[in-house]
């Protein structure tokens, strides 16, 4: 069976591909931003997950205003990066997992989720930013993907709450393919920023880390608030917070915190990264490790 | 016919991207778009004003697209990441956007940007549970 070995949250900024591409890692703007992704990289090197879901939003290189799904699943075998048309490196094609794609696809629509499925996908930076922060020291991708694409571009987009509730149903999926897999997810985005009006650059710390405290213990805090409220507290781009929910509802109401990091400025954000596991299956793997040692 | 009114429309200095504002820009929006393609970018170059016609821009929208005006463009209804395809290979950054919206300069955003990360480490400690390096 397939099984969920935690969630990871991140952000996504191109701002950050940028830093990559040029090896500014440790440079003094960004030094702290990526040590803090260390602990990240060794814990994904431990859990070795065999696939990602990515959940992130597309800013405009796969969907255009003409047609907006509020929920994408890509369905594919492959999924490239492309061209944003302002100068961002494109990185390698990403490997799919269609019959698990289609699962997820059938089971979400099961349970009430009327996602719409991709056989074709362009993944831009809100997907690639994420994959190159945790492996791009690697010769190549060692997970295959699935794209989630949230819509937080063209408004109405989906509230907290239908956020949370589709990682719920995204947990059921999951653990009713009969593939032995182990997953991660990755909620993409955020935390506060604005980048227009005149109350662009506001990056509201205090929210950012009730956030990042309440994803952890008590999603119900993000869960039940509105759009405008998060526009308030998080900016108009900040709103991409809720496919943080998404991540969470996947995972067990308890969970342990593996690692927790959070830093501002970068770019006109702040950023934030969360690595969370099941309480219980933590404590399982905990007991199987001692039991190993005292062997 | 009536555009609904939102709570969001209340909060200052903040215009949210909804039906509205995307009915208005559509074309402009759909300009921008397109360049995704270098083919249409390069079109573009050759000749803005008969690029700008195929899409069915409005006058205003039209001359600040060939006067490189940006900020009037994102007043106008573009989406900013649809009009970071145009304004960012010329050089037009969202600190710049940010600093014009305010009426200052762009060094003056980036120091405000960067007094939000003071005293950062001090608060994390205080939550507790943060990695801190």
């Amino acid at each position: 069976m397939a099984r969920i070995v935690g969630g990871v949250t991140t952000s996504h900024i191109p701002a950050i591909g940028n830093a990559m591409t040029e090896k500014l890692e440790n440079t003094p703007y960004w030094k702290r931003f990526f040590d803090g992704y260390e602990p990240v990289k060794q814990w994904l090197a431990d859990v070795a997950p065999d696939v990602a879901i990515v959940v992130y939003n597309d800013h405009g290189l796969n969907f255009f205003l003409n047609n907006i799904p509020t929920f994408a699943l890509g369905c594919a075998d492959r999924y490239d990066n492309a061209d944003e048309g302002w100068g961002l490196k494109t990185l390698a094609s990403f490997e799919g997992d269609a019959q698990f794609s289609w699962h997820i696809a059938e089971s979400l629509i099961e349970q009430h989720f009327d996602i719409a499925t991709c056989q074709e996908m362009l993944v831009d930076h809100g997907f690639v930013v994420p994959m190159a922060l945790m492996w791009r020291h690697l010769p190549k991708w060692p997970v295959k993907v699935i794209p989630l694409a949230v819509n937080t571009v063209q408004h109405p987009i989906p509230t907290a709450r239908r956020c949370y509730a589709l990682g719920k149903a995204l947990r059921k999926a999951i653990d009713s393919y009969p593939e032995d897999l182990k997953v991660v997810i990755f909620g993409t985005g955020g935390m506060s920023h604005q980048l227009q009006g005149e109350r662009a650059g506001m990056i509201n710390v205090d929210y950012d880390l009730q956030t990042m405290e309440s994803v952890i213990d008590d999603p119900e805090w993000l869960a039940s608030q509105t759009t405008a409220e998060i526009i308030e507290n998080a900016g108009t781009e900040g709103v991409e917070i809720i496919m943080w929910l998404v991540m969470r509802g996947a995972l067990d109401d308890r969970v342990r915190v593996v690692h927790k990091h959070y830093h501002t400025p970068i770019s006109n954000t702040g950023a934030g990264v969360l690595v969370l596991e099941n309480a219980e299956s933590a404590a399982e793997r905990d007991g199987a490790r001692k039991l190993v040692k005292a062997a | 016919m009536a555009w609904r009114k939102h709570d969001y429309d209340k909060i200052p200095g903040t215009y949210v991207f909804d039906g509205k504002t995307a009915h208005s820009a559509y074309g402009l929006n759909k300009l921008l778009f397109s360049f995704n393609s270098e083919a249409n970018r390069a079109e573009f170059a050759r000749d803005k004003a008969a690029y700008a016609d195929k899409f069915g821009l409005t006058p205003e929208q039209k001359k600040a697209l060939l006067e490189d005006d940006f900020l009037t463009l994102l007043r106008l209804g573009a989406n900013i990441y649809y009009l970071a395809k145009l304004a960012v290979p010329r050089g037009f950054t969202v600190q710049d956007a940010g600093a014009a919206f305010q009426g200052i300069t762009t060094e003056e955003f980036k120091a405000a940007l960067m007094e939000k990360g003071r005293g950062l480490v001090e608060k994390l400690e205080r939550r507790g549970g943060y990695w801190n390096g």
